[in-house]
C-alpha cells in the first residue's frame, strides 16, 4: 500500500476528514472490498476509480452506514466514528448521492428534502423550514429546483440536485457521488462539476466514485483506484496520467483499439426509415429517425443513455412497438402486427445481445443449457418430437459451446447465475452470434464485464463482421464506440444528430453531438 | 319505498360498513407501508373469536376487547416477521394466516365451549350496547332531520362511532404527520427512507401493529356489536371485500370511508330484499351476495378507474448491492 | 458460487419447514388438553392401519393432486392461483352437466368426456381472471378470491333452482346414472383376489391423478410450452426479450390451471357422491396451495405431499371421531405449513445458508493448509 501524500498543499496540517483502516466485507461468498485503506483531506474532491464490480460502491456504502464492514475503523476529522446505520452517518456529516436516487417519486422535492429530519411530528413547520433554506442553498451554489415541484416530473439531472440538496439541509461536510454523471449529457454534467467547485471551495470534502478518466483528470485532487476490492493506490491527480490509472485499474496495459482490418461494405442490411417509438407513460422517445447499416460493417451509436437508444433496439429486437419503415435486406419488418415479436425478428434473421444481461438475455435460475437455446427453443433441431424437446441434444450443444467460446466453467448444467458477468455475457454472445444472423444488434456489450473478456467478446463481433454481417452496436462508453465502429451514429433525445467516421472525429465532437449540439451545422435525423 | 325504510335500510348499511371500514382503514395502513395484506379475513376472524370468548369468560366486554386486539395483532406481527423480516412472500402468508385463523377458532371453540365453534351468545356487559346520542328520543319526531339523526345516526354501539371518528385520523396521520410523511415514503420507496437514516423494518412493524388493532376492532365489532356472540366462519370474507373496498378507494382514507359505506348498503339491501324484482328480471338472493365480489371484479378490470397500488407493495426490502 | 448443495435445497430445508409446522400443530393439540402422540398414533392407525383408511387417505389425495397441480402449475408461470376452490366448484357443475345429459354405455366413456366436462368449466372460471390479469393487469389473487365466492353463489343458484330434483328439498342434483359411477379399488382388484375395503370411496380417479403427474411433469420440464412457461415465471421481461408472449403464457397457465382443479370434480363428485352437492370441494383448492408449497411446484413433489395430506384429512377426520379434536386441526396444520414452507422459508434457510457457507469456508482454510504442508 502507498503512502498517502498530504492532500492539497494549504490543508496539510489538518486531521483528514474521512480516514479508513483496514476495511474488508463479504457479501456470502464475494468478498467486496479486502483490507481497505484511504485517507481523504477536508476541502479536496477526491476521486475513486475502478471498473464496474471492483467495489467502489460497496466501500462506500459502508462509509454512509449502508452497509456494515466485516472490519476495519472509520475516522472522521481525527476521531474514531462507529457508523452502524445512515442516521449516524448522517450525524458524522456525512451525504451521500447514489447513482440510483433515493427518492420518493410522488412526494415533492420539499417533502423528499425533509425525510428523516423533519422537526417534531407534525409536518407544517419542517416544511416552511426546508421551504426558507431550500432557497439559501439555491441561491448559494446554483441549485435551483421549484421545492413544490413532484420528484416524478422532473428529469434526472434536477433529481440529482434534489439528492445534493437533501445532503447539504442535513449539513453535510463530506459529500460522496457514486457515478453521478452516468445519467447526464455533457452540459449537465458540467454544471454538476461546477456546483462541486462551488461546494469545494466552502471547504466541504467531496468523494466522487467513477469509472470515468476524464472526470478523474479533470476535475480531482487526488484520486485512488481499486481493483477485485482492493484499493491498488492513491496519488495526486497532476502527478499520474490516464494510461497509468488505466493500468492501475485492470492490472496491466490495456489495448484501447480493437485489432481490426478496414471495413468492406456492401449492401444495405438494414433500413430504417422515419422511426418512432412512444412508451407505456406516452412520451416519444425515438423521434424519427433514418439510419442504414450495411454488411460487413459495424455501425456505432453513441449517446448517453436514455436518449432512444434502448428504444430502438427494442424496437429491433421485437419487443417494443413503433411507426415508420424498417427493412430487412429489402424486405419490411412488421412494426406492430402479429409479426412485430422478437421470435419474428429471430426467424427473420436478426440476433440480439440485450443490453441487460440478467433481466432480459438470461433467465438467472436457469442452467446454461437451458439459456443456450433461450429465444431458440422453437428450433427443430432441438425437439425430440412433435411434443416433447431434446434435453440430451440441447447440453451437447452447449457444451460444445462453451467450449469453444471459452466459458468458465464450462459446465452446462450450472445455474446462470453462478457464472462471472464476463462468462454470462459469452454465453450470450456465444448464443446469439452462433446463429449465423444477418444483422446482430449488440448493446452494452462489455457493460460489467472483465477485460480479458471483453477482448474475447469485440473479437468475436469484429469476426462475424468479417463473415459480411451486419452489426449495430449499441454503447455508452465512447472509447468503446471509437475504436470498435466502422461508423458512428450519435443520439440524442431521439434524434441522430449526426454520423461521422472514426478517422475523422474525436471524443470531444461526439460528447458534443451527444449533449444535442449540432456542431457542423449539418441537420442530422432531425425531421 | 318509503322514507323510513330507507333510513332503516341505511342504518343497516352504517352496520354493515363498519366491519368492512376498520379492516379497510387496517389494510390502507399496511399496504400503505408497502406490506399487502390478504390476511385481514383471519385477523377478522381470530378477534372476533377471541373477544366473544374472553367477553363470554370474565363478562367483561373491555376484556374481550382486549383480547381481540391481542390476538389480531400477534397475527399481524407474525405477518410482519414473514414479510419484514424473512422477506417471504406476502401473499401466501396472509393465505397461512387466514387458514391458521379459520382452524384454530374452531379448534379452540370447541375445547373451551363445545358448542361446535360457537361461543355462548353474548348478553349485557359482555356486549357493546347501543349507544342513544344527546336528545335523540327528543327530535325523533322532527320531520326527515329526526329520523336521520335518531335512527340513523343514533343507537349504534360504541365502535361504529370510532370507526367514523378513524377516518380523519388515518386522514391527518398520513399527511399531516412526521409518521404519516415517513410512511407513505416506505411503502412507495424504502431505500429512500434507509438512506434518510430511518429503519425501513421498525416504520414497517410499527404498521402492523396498528394494521392489528384496527384489524381487531373490526373483529370485534362484529362478535361484540353487530351480533351477540361469536359462530364459525363469521367473518365470511369481510376481510376480503375491505380489500375490494381499498383497491376501489385508491389506498386513500376519505373515500375508503365512501367505499365501505357502498359494499355495506349492498349486504343491507340484500338482508332486507332477498330478492329483487327489476320488472324485466328478478334477481335472485344468491345473486345479490355475490354483487360485491362481482363488483370488486369490474372494479379490478379497471372498468371504473384504474387503481394504482403503493409502489413498493409486495416487495420485500432488501438493500441492493 | 452456490450458497449451498442441491440436496440441502430440495430436501433439508422442507423437510426442516415441515417439522417445525408439525411441531407446532403437535403444541397445539397439546395446548388444548389432548395427548399429540397418542393424536399422531390415532391418525397413523386411522388413516394408514386398515385398506378403510388407505381408501380415504388415497380418495382425498386425489383430490389434493389436483389441486396441487393447478396451483403449481400457474405459480411455475409466477401467478398465484388461489381460486382453485371456484374453479373446482365449476368444474363439478361441468362433471354433473356430463353426466346427467350424456347417455353414456359405460364408465370408460364416461370419464373422458366428464374429465372434458370438469376440465373445461374449471377453465372457463380461470380464464376471466386470466384474461383480467393478461389484458388489464388486474391482479389474479385479488380475482379468483372473488371468483371463488361467486361460484359458491352461482353453484348455490344453479343447484337450488336448476339442477334440483322436483320435490326434493335437498340442495343437490339427481343422481347420475348407474354407467358413469367409477369402480373402486374395490371393484378394480377384487377380480385379481386382491382385498380392498368396500366402503372406500377411492376409485379410479387416483390412476387418472397419477397419470396428471406425469403429463404434467413432461408439459412442464420437456416441452417448449412448459419452457415457455417456466421461463416467464422467472423472468418476464427476459422472456419477452425471447419471444415470448405475456398474454399467450398467462392464459395458458391459468386455463391449464383451472382445467386441473376442475378436473378433480371427476373424483369427488362423479367417483364419490354420484351427484352434484353443495359443498363438496370441501377446500381442496385451498389445501392445493400448501400441496404445491410444500411439493416446491414439482408434480412429484406435489404427489409426495398430496398423499401427506391426504394422511392428514383421513387421520384428523378420525381424531374428530374418537378424541373431540374437531376435523378443524387440519386447516390449522394447512395454515402452519404454508407458512412455514412458503412465507417463512428465509427463517431456515439462512441460517442453513450460512452454516454451508461456514463449513465451505472452513474446508477451504483446511485445504490451503494442507497446501503449504
Amino acid at each position: 500500500m502507498t503512502e498517502h501524500q498530504n492532500g492539497t498543499g494549504q490543508q496539510s496540517s489538518a486531521a483528514p476528514a474521512i480516514e479508513l483502516r483496514g476495511i474488508s466485507k463479504a457479501f456470502g461468498p464475494v468478498q467486496a472490498n479486502k483490507d481497505i485503506s484511504i485517507s481523504v483531506q477536508p476541502g479536496t474532491i477526491h476521486g475513486i476509480i475502478g471498473e464496474n464490480g471492483a467495489g467502489k460502491s460497496t466501500l462506500m456504502s459502508i462509509l454512509y452506514g449502508f452497509y456494515k464492514a466485516d472490519e476495519g475503523q472509520v475516522f472522521i476529522n481525527g476521531q474514531e466514528t462507529q457508523i452502524p446505520d445512515s442516521q449516524a452517518a448522517i450525524r458524522a456529516g456525512i451525504g451521500m448521492v447514489f447513482q440510483h436516487f433515493k427518492l420518493v417519486e410522488n412526494f415533492s422535492v420539499l417533502e423528499n428534502v425533509i425525510l428523516g429530519v423533519e422537526e417534531g411530528a407534525l409536518l407544517r413547520p419542517s416544511l416552511a423550514k426546508a421551504r426558507k433554506e431550500l432557497k439559501a442553498l439555491a441561491e448559494e451554489y446554483e441549485l435551483r429546483v421549484d421545492p413544490d415541484a413532484l420528484i416524478e416530473d422532473l428529469g434526472v439531472g434536477k433529481q440529482q440536485r434534489v439528492e445534493i440538496l437533501k445532503a447539504l439541509y442535513r449539513q453535510a461536510d463530506i459529500l460522496i457521488l457514486d457515478e453521478p454523471t452516468g445519467v447526464l449529457t455533457p452540459a449537465e454534467a458540467d454544471h454538476l462539476f461546477r456546483i462541486l467547485d462551488g461546494l469545494r471551495a466552502q471547504g466541504k470534502t467531496i468523494i466522487l466514485i467513477t469509472h470515468k478518466l476524464r472526470e478523474i483528470m479533470e476535475y480531482t485532487d487526488t484520486v485512488s483506484v481499486m481493483r477485485r476490492g482492493q484499493m491498488t493506490d492513491t496519488v495526486k491527480t497532476k502527478d499520474t496520467s490516464p494510461e497509468k490509472l488505466a493500468e492501475l485499474m485492470v492490472g496491466r496495459k490495456v489495448l484501447l483499439s480493437v485489432d481490426k482490418v478496414p471495413a468492406k461494405p456492401g449492401e444495405n442490411v438494414l433500413e430504417i426509415e422515419n422511426l418512432r417509438v412512444i412508451d407505456d407513460q406516452g412520451v416519444e422517445r425515438v423521434k424519427g429517425i433514418d439510419l442504414n447499416v450495411r454488411a460487413g460493417e459495424i455501425l456505432g451509436i453513441a449517446g448517453v443513455s436514455g436518449n432512444g437508444q434502448s428504444e430502438l433496439m427494442e424496437v429491433l429486437g421485437g419487443y417494443a412497438q413503433a411507426t415508420g419503415s424498417v427493412r430487412l435486406k429489402g424486405q419490411e419488418l412488421d412494426l406492430t402486427g402479429k409479426k412485430s415479436d422478437a421470435r419474428s425478428r429471430r426467424e427473420r434473421g436478426i440476433a440480439h445481445v440485450p443490453e441487460d444481461r440478467q433481466s432480459r438475455g438470461l433467465i438467472m435460475e436457469f442452467p446454461a443449457w437451458q439459456n443456450m437455446i433461450f429465444g431458440y427453443h422453437n428450433d427443430p433441431e432441438i425437439q425430440k418430437n412433435a411434443l416433447l424437446m431434446d434435453n440430451s441434444k440441447m447440453v451437447e450443444i452447449t457444451q460444445d459451446k462453451m467450449d469453444r467460446f471459452d466459458v468458465r466453467p464450462p459446465h452446462p448444467h450450472l445455474a446462470a447465475k453462478s457464472f462471472s458477468g464476463g462468462n454470462q455475457q459469452k454465453i450470450i454472445v456465444a448464443r446469439e452470434i452462433e446463429r449465423n444472423p444477418d444483422l446482430l444488434i449488440v448493446g452494452q456489450p462489455t457493460r460489467g464485464v472483465d477485460i480479458g473478456a471483453i477482448e474475447f467478446i469485440h473479437k468475436q463481433i469484429v469476426a462475424l463482421r468479417d463473415q459480411g454481417k451486419a452489426i449495430l452496436l449499441v454503447s455508452v462508453e465512447l472509447e468503446e464506440i471509437l475504436s470498435l465502429s466502422d461508423r458512428i451514429a450519435v443520439m440524442f433525445d431521439g434524434h441522430i444528430m449526426g454520423e461521422r467516421m472514426p478517422a475523422d472525429t474525436n471524443e470531444q465532437e461526439l460528447g458534443l453531438l451527444m449533449a444535442g449540439e449540432n456542431g457542423s451545422g449539418e441537420n442530422g435525423g432531425q425531421a | 319505498m318509503d322514507f323510513l325504510t330507507i333510513i332503516q335500510i341505511l342504518d343497516s348499511a352504517l352496520r354493515m360498513a363498519t366491519p368492512l371500514l376498520l379492516a379497510c382503514l387496517a389494510g390502507l395502513i399496511s399496504e400503505r407501508s408497502g406490506i399487502f395484506d390478504i390476511g385481514l379475513e383471519g385477523k377478522i376472524l381470530v378477534s372476533a373469536f377471541f373477544s366473544a370468548a374472553v367477553a363470554s369468560l370474565t363478562g367483561s366486554v373491555w376484556l374481550g376487547l382486549l383480547a381481540g386486539v391481542t390476538v389480531s395483532v400477534v397475527f399481524s406481527l407474525v405477518h410482519g416477521m414473514a414479510s419484514i423480516t424473512f422477506r417471504g412472500n406476502q401473499l401466501i402468508s396472509g393465505v397461512a394466516l387466514n387458514f391458521l385463523a379459520s382452524g384454530l377458532t374452531v379448534l379452540v371453540g370447541e375445547t373451551w365451549f363445545g358448542l361446535g365453534g360457537r361461543t355462548p351468545t353474548l348478553e349485557g356487559a359482555e356486549r357493546f350496547n347501543p349507544i342513544t346520542l344527546p336528545f335523540a328520543d327528543a327530535l325523533r319526531d322532527v320531520p326527515i332531520l329526526g329520523p336521520i339523526y335518531s335512527t340513523l345516526l343514533s343507537g349504534h354501539t360504541l365502535l361504529v362511532y370510532v370507526a367514523l371518528l378513524l377516518v380523519p385520523t388515518v386522514w391527518y396521520v398520513l399527511y399531516r404527520t412526521r409518521f404519516g410523511l415517513r410512511m407513505r415514503a416506505v411503502g412507495e420507496n424504502p431505500a429512500a427512507v434507509d438512506t434518510a437514516g430511518i429503519s425501513v423494518i421498525r416504520l414497517r412493524y410499527t404498521a402492523m401493529v396498528i394494521a392489528g388493532v384496527l384489524c381487531g376492532l373490526a373483529g370485534i365489532y362484529l362478535a361484540t356489536g353487530l351480533s351477540s356472540g361469536f359462530g364459525k366462519e363469521m367473518s365470511a370474507g369481510r376481510g376480503f371485500i375491505a380489500l375490494a373496498a381499498l383497491i376501489f378507494a385508491k389506498w386513500k382514507p376519505v373515500p375508503a370511508l365512501g367505499a365501505t359505506l357502498l359494499f355495506g348498503l349492498l349486504q343491507a339491501i340484500a338482508i332486507r330484499y332477498p330478492k329483487i324484482d327489476l320488472g324485466f328480471i328478478t334477481l335472485p338472493s344468491q345473486f345479490m351476495e355475490a354483487l360485491p365480489y362481482i363488483l370488486t371484479v369490474i372494479i379490478l378490470a379497471g372498468f371504473i378507474g384504474k387503481a394504482i397500488p403503493p409502489k413498493a407493495g409486495g416487495q420485500p426490502y432488501v438493500k441492493e448491492r | 458460487m452456490d450458497k449451498m448443495p442441491k440436496w440441502a435445497d430440495v430436501a433439508l430445508i422442507p423437510f426442516l419447514n415441515l417439522t417445525l409446522a408439525f411441531a407446532i400443530s403437535m403444541a397445539v393439540i397439546a395446548a388444548i388438553g389432548q395427548d399429540p402422540f397418542e393424536a399422531v398414533k390415532l391418525m397413523v392407525t386411522g388413516a394408514l392401519g386398515s385398506s378403510y383408511g388407505w381408501g380415504y387417505t388415497l380418495y382425498y389425495a386425489t383430490n389434493f393432486i389436483f389441486t396441487g397441480l393447478a396451483v403449481s402449475i400457474a405459480f411455475q408461470a409466477a401467478l398465484f392461483n388461489i381460486g382453485g376452490e371456484g374453479q373446482a366448484v365449476l368444474g363439478g357443475l361441468g362433471v354433473a352437466l356430463v353426466c346427467l345429459y350424456i347417455p353414456f354405455p359405460h364408465w370408460t366413456v364416461a370419464i373422458l368426456f366428464a374429465m372434458l366436462g370438469g376440465a373445461l368449466f374449471g377453465a372457463l372460471w380461470a380464464a376471466i381472471p386470466a384474461y383480467l390479469q393478461a389484458k388489464r393487469g388486474s391482479h389474479v389473487v385479488i380475482t379468483t378470491i372473488m371468483f371463488n365466492f361467486i361460484a359458491a353463489s352461482l353453484l348455490n343458484y344453479v343447484l337450488v333452482n336448476l339442477l334440483r330434483p322436483k320435490g326434493s328439498m335437498d340442495p343437490a342434483s339427481a343422481r347420475f346414472p348407474e354407467t358413469t359411477n367409477l369402480p373402486t379399488f374395490h371393484d378394480l382388484l377384487s377380480p385379481f383376489g386382491i382385498a380392498f375395503s368396500k366402503s372406500a370411496p377411492v376409485n379410479v380417479s387416483f390412476i387418472v391423478a397419477v397419470v396428471a403427474c406425469i403429463v404434467v411433469y413432461l408439459l412442464l420440464f420437456r416441452s417448449r410450452i412448459g419452457y415457455e412457461i417456466r421461463s416467464f415465471g422467472q423472468s418476464q421481461s427476459a422472456s419477452v426479450y425471447a419471444g415470448i408472449s405475456p398474454v399467450k403464457i398467462t392464459m395458458i397457465a391459468m386455463l391449464l390451471s383451472g382445467g386441473l382443479a376442475g378436473m378433480m370434480s371427476i373424483n369427488n363428485t362423479m367417483g364419490e357422491s354420484e351427484r352434484l352437492i353443495l359443498n363438496s370441494v370441501e377446500g381442496a383448492g385451498f389445501i392445493g396451495i400448501a400441496v404445491a408449497l410444500m411439493g416446491r411446484n414439482h408434480p412429484f413433489g406435489v404427489f409426495l405431499a398430496a398423499l401427506l395430506f391426504g394422511f392428514l384429512y383421513q387421520g384428523g377426520g378420525e381424531l374428530a371421531l374418537w378424541l373431540s379434536i374437531p376435523r378443524e386441526l387440519v386447516l390449522v396444520i394447512q395454515g402452519l405449513v404454508i407458512l412455514f414452507t412458503g412465507a417463512l422459508d428465509n427463517m431456515i434457510r439462512m441460517p442453513v445458508e450460512r452454516a454451508f457457507i461456514r463449513a465451505a469456508k472452513r474446508a477451504e482454510a483446511r485445504d490451503a493448509k494442507q497446501k503449504e504442508a
